[in-house]
C-alpha cells in the first residue's frame, strides 16, 4: 500500500516537473517567434515564470500532509549524514545522553521526593501538628518544633473544630519474643485518630478500635507488610495470633499494606499508645502530632483553632498538686502547623535543588560543546548552504533543516539518556544518604520521561539555534565567492565559537567553585572534634530492659552493670560503658531546667539543658576527655550520691572555667537537693558535627526520679552500650557480644549494633552525598571545558595552516607561534573566569546553608579554581599549538 | 515578483473559478490555460505561474480536476487537465455565489456614487 502510494506520488511529482518544463518551452518558442534568439527567449521565459524549484516544491506540497513529509525528508537526510560521520554522531550522542541522563536521574529524585504528593489518600489535607515554643530550649528542636504531650492530644482531639481527625505517634523499638530468637523490632506507637488521619486501610484484618486504645482493654498489635511476610510468610491466619511484645502478649488484629510508612518511618509493629485518660499530666512532650483537616479548612484556621485550645489545655491538666499549670506560658507555645509533606521532606529540598541546578549547568556545558561541533559541521557545509540559498531555499527552510538535525540528535540522545538515567537511579539509591526521605519511592515515572523528552527537544533547539543564527542567513555572494581563497578564517567565523568557550569556562568555574566549597566544608567538618575519638573502634548497641521483664529499677542497673562486666571480659575489649544516648543518634534522653547555686535567672527559672545518664567508664570508653574532676564510680551510683558531671561549655558559662566548676552545686527543681559537680568533660557534638555542642548535664545511671513527689529510685531502661575494641564490627565479635548479654538475661535482644564510625558517617551522609554529586558534576564540567578549549584551538590551527605557513616562511619563530595559540586560549579562559567569578559570587550565597566553617566567598577556593582552569586551558591549547608549530611551510603553501 | 501593475493578480477563489470555467470547454495543459485566460480577458487578467501550478495540484487533490498525459500544441508530452463532474458542480455553485457577490458589490458602489 505504502509502496503504491509512493509510486503514485513519484509519478505525480514528475508530472509537475513535465508541466512546468513544457510551460517554459512553449513560452520560449513564442518569444523566439517574436524574433529573439533562443538564449534570450529562454532567459526571458524563465524570468517570467519565476523560481521553478520553489513553485514545483509548493505544488508538490499540495499533496503533502502539512509539512510532515518534507520534515521526514529532512530527517532521512539527517540520518544519512550522521551515518556518514559515525565519530561525530557518537561523540554528540554520548555527550547529550550523559547530560540528559544525569538530569533525568536527579529530576526523578526531585520529582519523587519533593514534587509528588505523599502516598496517602487526599494527602493535601494532612498536617503536621508542629508547635512553636521559643521558651522551651532544646525541647523544641529547630526543624520539628515542640512535640505534643498526651494531655495536649486529649484536649486537642476532643475540642478542635477544624480537624476531621488527629492523633499522635512516636517511634521506638520493642523486643519480640516467643517467635524465634528474641528480636528487636521497630515500632510505631500510635494514638487513636492516627490511622483515620492517614486513611490507609489494612491489607488484612482491621484497624485499631477505640477499645484497643483503652489501657485496661485487650492488648493488640498491627503488623507492617514486611514483618508479616518475614515472620508469617504472608499467612492470613496470623490475624488473631498472639505475639510477645516487650514481654506483653498482644493479639495481631491487622496488617498494613506494602509501602505504608508511618509519616517518614519504616516500622515492623504498630502498637496502640493506649493513654490513661484519667491520669495524665501536662508533660511529657514526646509525641508527634498529625491531623487531617476538614474539607475547605486552611492551615491558618487550624492554627487559630488550636491556639484557642492551648490555655484550655493548661486549665484542664496539671503537673501535680502545688505546681502552676500556667507555668508553660513562658514557653510561648503557639501552633505552627505545616503540610505533612513538608514535615516528611524536611530540609532536603535545599540539597536536591542545588544538585539539580548543578547537573543542569553540566547539561548547558554539554550543549555548548555540541553546539561547537555543530558549528564546525555547519561551517564545512557552508558552501552547500550558500548554494541552496542562491537556488531559492528560504531562510526558514535552511533553519528548519539545521534544527531538524539538532533536535533529532537531541531526541536520539534522550532515548539513550533514559537508559543512563535508569542506571543512574540505581546507583543513586544505593549511594544516596539513608536519611534522604522517600528514597524508596524514587522511580522513573511518566513525569520524569516527559521531562526527558522536553529536555531533549529544548537541548536540540538550544544547540541547534547557534549554527542557525550563524548560517541560515548566509550571504550567497560572500561565501561562495571566497570560500577557499582566504589565508585564514574570518574573525566572524571564529567569534561564535569563542563566545561558546567563554560561556563554557564561566559555567565550569561556577561548578568547580561549588564543588571545592563542598570539599572544604567536608574537610572542616572532619576537623571538628566531635567529643569522641577513634570512631571505627567504638562498638555501640542498644539494649532496652522493659519493666514487664525487670520491674525493679535497681535490678535494671545491676543487670546493666553485669552486662558491662561480661562485655569487658571479652578478649580484645579494652573498656566498656553505657549512656542514655550516644552522640549523633538524634535521641536526646531528656531536656529540663537546671539551676546553678547562687545564680539568679531572668524570669525566675533557669533555662532547659540537655540531660544524659552515664555509667562509670562511659567517657573513657567513648574517648570524651575528662577536663577536671573525676568520673562516676559504681559506688556513687549504688549510693545514690547527689552528683553530676557537666560539659565544659556549661562549666564556663556558669563558673568561668572548668576547674572552678568542681565542687560547685546545681539542682533541677527548688524542691530537690543540691547536686555536687564532681567532674567536667569536653563538649560533645550531640546533634552532629555541624551543630554546636549543647551544654549538657550528665546524671548517674541510677537516681532519684525528680518527677515523683516521694523520692523514688529510677534508672534509664533504654541505654546504648559502647565498647572500645580493635575487633569492633567483626562478625565473630558480635556473636560474643550477644552471648555475653544473654548470659546476664536471655530475653534481651541487641539493637542498632554498629560502630561509632557508622553513626558518624550517617550524620555526615547528606554533606558527603552533596560533595560526591558536586564533585562528579565539577569534574565533568572541567573535562567538557578542556575538550571545548582543545576543540576550538585545534580547529583554529587547522583552519589557519596556510597562514601559519606564510608566517613561518616569513621567519616567525616556532615558539612565538605556539604562544600565539596558547595566548588566545588563555584570553578566552580569562574572559570566562571573569564572568564565572561574578556569577559564582552571586550564586554561592544560595549554597550557604550547605556550607560549614567556610564563607561562600572563601578566598582559597576563588583563587584555586581559576588557577586550575588556566593551567587546564594552557595544556589543552598547547597540544594543538605544538601541531601548528610543526607545520612545514612548503607543505602548507603547496596546498594552494 | 513585481509584474505589470496594470494586471491584477487573481485572488485564490477567482483563480479557481477561472481555471474551472476555462477547462469546461476543453481540456488544456498549464501554459494553454495561462494563455487562454489572458486572451479571453483581453489581457485584463494575468495568471501567476507561482499560483497556477500549486492551485492545479490542489484541485487535482480535491477531485475537481483530472489529469492525463497528452501532447501540447507543439506536440511535446505534457499534462492535460480536464474537469470532473465534481469540478463542474463546484463551478456552477461558485458562479452563482460570485454573481450574487458582484450584484452586491455593484449595488453598494452605485449607492456610493449617488
Amino acid at each position: 500500500m505504502q509502496i503504491l502510494s509512493k509510486l503514485f506520488r513519484r509519478r505525480r511529482y514528475d508530472d509537475i516537473a513535465v508541466s512546468i518544463q513544457e510551460h517554459i518551452e512553449e513560452r520560449t518558442e513564442e518569444l523566439m517567434q517574436e524574433g529573439r534568439s533562443r538564449k534570450q527567449a529562454e532567459q526571458a521565459a524563465r524570468r517570467e515564470f519565476g523560481n521553478v524549484t520553489q513553485i514545483a516544491e509548493r505544488s508538490r506540497e499540495e499533496w503533502q500532509w502539512a509539512a510532515l513529509e518534507s520534515l521526514l525528508a529532512d530527517l532521512k537526510l539527517t540520518l544519512r549524514r550522521l551515518r556518514k560521520s559515525p565519530g561525530f554522531a557518537a561523540t554528540v550522542l554520548l555527550t547529550i545522553a550523559l547530560g540528559i541522563g544525569a538530569n533525568t536521574t536527579v529530576f526523578s529524585v526531585v520529582n519523587s521526593v519533593l514534587l509528588k504528593p505523599l502516598s496517602y489518600p487526599d494527602s493535601g489535607r494532612l498536617v503536621a501538628l508542629t508547635l512553636n515554643a521559643p521558651g522551651a530550649g532544646g525541647l523544641a528542636d529547630i526543624t520539628n518544633g515542640l512535640n505534643l504531650s498526651p494531655s495536649m492530644y486529649l484536649t486537642f482531639s476532643e475540642l478542635n473544630r477544624t480537624f476531621q481527625s488527629l492523633g499522635v505517634w512516636t517511634s521506638g523499638t520493642a523486643s519480640v519474643t516467643g517467635l524465634a530468637q528474641p528480636e528487636e523490632v521497630h515500632t510505631a506507637l500510635i494514638s487513636g485518630g492516627v490511622l483515620e488521619t492517614l486513611g490507609v486501610l489494612p491489607t488484612a484484618g482491621r484497624w485499631f478500635s477505640q477499645a484497643d486504645q483503652d489501657p485496661r482493654g485487650a492488648k493488640t498489635v498491627m503488623l507492617s507488610y514486611g514483618y508479616w511476610q518475614r515472620r508469617f510468610g504472608g499467612d492470613k491466619s496470623a490475624i488473631g495470633r498472639n505475639i510477645q511484645v516487650d514481654a506483653q502478649s498482644r493479639e495481631i488484629v491487622g496488617v498494613m499494606p506494602r509501602g505504608f510508612k508511618m509519616v517518614d518511618k519504616e516500622f515492623d509493629l504498630l502498637v496502640p499508645l493506649a493513654f490513661d485518660t484519667k491520669n495524665q499530666k501536662l508533660a511529657p512532650f514526646y509525641s508527634e502530632g498529625i491531623g487531617r483537616l476538614k474539607p475547605g479548612v486552611n492551615l491558618a484556621q487550624a492554627d487559630a483553632d488550636i491556639a484557642r485550645l492551648i490555655p484550655m489545655w493548661m486549665d484542664s491538666w496539671s503537673n501535680g498538686p502545688g505546681t502552676n499549670p500556667h507555668w508553660y506560658e513562658r514557653w510561648r507555645i503557639t501552633p505552627g502547623f505545616r503540610p505533612l509533606k513538608q514535615r516528611v521532606v524536611g530540609d532536603v529540598g535545599g540539597v536536591l535543588w542545588v544538585v539539580m541546578a548543578t547537573v543542569g549547568l553540566v547539561m548547558l556545558i554539554a550543549c555548548t560543546n555540541v553546539a561547537n561541533l555543530l558549528l564546525v559541521r555547519a561551517e564545512s557545509r557552508q558552501h552547500e548552504l550558500a548554494i541552496r540559498a542562491a537556488l531559492g531555499a528560504g531562510r526558514a527552510r535552511i533553519a528548519r533543516e539545521l534544527l531538524t538535525e539538532s533536535v533529532s540528535l537531541g531526541l536520539m540522545g534522550g532515548v539513550i539518556a533514559v537508559g543512563v538515567a535508569y542506571a543512574g537511579l540505581r546507583l543513586l539509591t544505593a549511594l544516596g544518604p539513608a536519611d534522604l526521605p522517600r528514597l524508596s519511592e524514587v522511580s522513573l515515572d511518566i513525569r520524569a520521561l516527559g521531562f526527558t523528552f522536553a529536555l531533549s527537544v529544548i537541548a536540540g533547539l538550544l544547540f541547534g539555534s547557534i549554527p542557525v543564527l550563524r548560517y541560515a542567513r548566509a550571504k550567497a555572494s560572500a561565501t561562495i565567492g571566497n570560500a577557499n581563497r582566504t589565508a585564514s578564517a574570518g574573525r566572524v567565523r571564529q567569534r561564535s565559537r569563542n563566545v561558546l568557550v567563554v560561556a563554557q569556562v564561566a559555567m565550569a568555574l561556577v561548578l568547580l567553585v561549588s564543588a571545592l566549597l563542598m570539599i572544604r566544608t567536608f574537610a572542616a567538618l572532619r576537623n571538628v572534634d566531635p567529643g569522641f575519638s577513634d570512631a571505627p573502634h567504638l562498638q555501640t548497641m542498644h539494649i532496652w530492659i522493659p519493666d514487664l521483664l525487670v520491674a525493679d529499677p535497681q535490678t535494671v542497673t545491676r543487670q546493666q552493670n553485669s552486662i558491662v562486666d561480661k562485655l569487658a571480659a571479652i578478649p580484645g575489649v579494652t573498656s566498656v560503658g553505657f549512656a542514655g544516648a550516644v552522640p549523633m543518634e538524634n535521641n536526646d534522653p531528656n531536656w529540663d531546667q537546671i539551676g546553678v547555686e547562687g545564680k539568679r535567672y531572668e524570669g525566675g527559672d533557669p533555662p532547659l539543658r540537655l540531660f544524659n545518664y552515664v555509667s562509670p567508664g562511659y567517657f573513657k570508653t567513648a574517648g570524651t576527655k575528662l577536663i577536671a574532676g573525676r568520673d562516676f564510680t559504681w559506688d556513687d551510683i549504688y549510693g545514690l550520691r547527689p552528683m553530676v558531671i557537666v560539659s565544659e561549655n556549661f562549666a564556663r558559662e556558669s563558673w568561668g572555667s572548668a576547674s572552678a566548676a568542681v565542687g560547685k552545686r546545681v539542682r533541677q527543681f527548688s524542691s530537690m537537693p543540691w547536686q555536687e559537680v564532681i567532674g567536667v568533660v569536653q563538649d560533645v557534638r550531640q546533634h552532629g558535627v555541624d551543630q554546636d555542642a549543647p551544654p549538657t548535664i550528665y546524671w548517674t545511671a541510677m537516681l532519684n526520679d525528680p518527677y515523683t513527689r516521694q523520692p523514688t529510685i529510677d534508672a534509664p531502661r533504654a541505654v546504648t552500650f559502647v565498647l572500645r575494641s580493635s575487633r569492633a564490627g567483626d562478625e565473630g565479635f558480635l556473636n560474643e557480644l550477644q552471648q555475653a548479654v544473654w548470659s546476664v538475661n536471655s530475653n534481651l535482644p541487641l539493637a542498632s549494633v554498629r560502630t561509632m564510625q557508622d553513626i558518624y558517617s550517617q550524620s555526615m551522609a547528606r554533606t558527603s552525598f552533596t560533595l560526591v554529586m558536586l564533585a562528579i558534576a565539577g569534574s565533568m564540567a572541567l573535562a567538557l571545558g578542556i575538550i571545548g578549549i582543545y576543540g576550538v584551538i585545534s580547529y583554529a590551527v587547522s583552519q589557519r595552516t596556510r597562514e601559519i605557513g606564510i608566517r613561518l616562511a616569513l621567519g616567525a619563530q616556532k615558539s612565538e607561534l605556539k604562544w600565539m595559540f596558547v595566548r588566545s586560549a588563555l584570553l578566552l579562559t580569562a574572559a570566562g573566569v571573569a564572568i564565572g567569578l561574578g556569577t559564582a559570587g552571586a550564586l554561592m550565597r544560595l549554597m550557604k546553608s550547605l556550607l560549614f566553617g567556610i564563607s561562600p566567598l572563601d578566598p582559597f577556593t576563588y583563587i584555586t579554581v581559576p588557577l586550575i582552569l588556566a593551567i587546564s586551558a594552557a595544556l589543552a591549547s598547547y597540544l594543538p599549538a605544538r601541531r601548528a608549530a610543526a607545520v612545514d611551510p612548503v607543505e602548507a603553501l603547496r596546498a594552494e | 515578483m513585481a509584474k505589470n501593475p496594470e494586471h491584477r493578480d487573481l485572488f485564490p477563489g477567482a483563480l479557481e473559478i477561472m481555471i474551472l470555467q476555462s477547462l469546461r470547454f476543453r481540456p488544456m495543459h498549464g501554459y494553454a490555460l495561462v494563455k487562454h485566460i489572458k486572451q479571453v480577458s483581453d489581457n485584463l487578467l494575468q495568471v501567476e505561474e507561482g499560483s497556477l501550478y500549486p492551485a492545479l495540484q490542489r484541485m487535482l487533490r480535491e477531485g475537481l480536476l483530472d489529469s492525463e498525459t497528452g501532447l501540447s500544441a507543439k506536440g511535446r508530452p505534457t499534462r492535460i487537465y480536464r474537469l470532473t463532474d465534481a469540478g463542474l458542480r463546484r463551478l456552477e455553485r461558485e458562479v452563482v455565489s460570485f454573481e450574487k457577490m458582484f450584484t452586491g458589490i455593484t449595488r453598494v458602489l452605485a449607492v456610493a456614487k449617488a
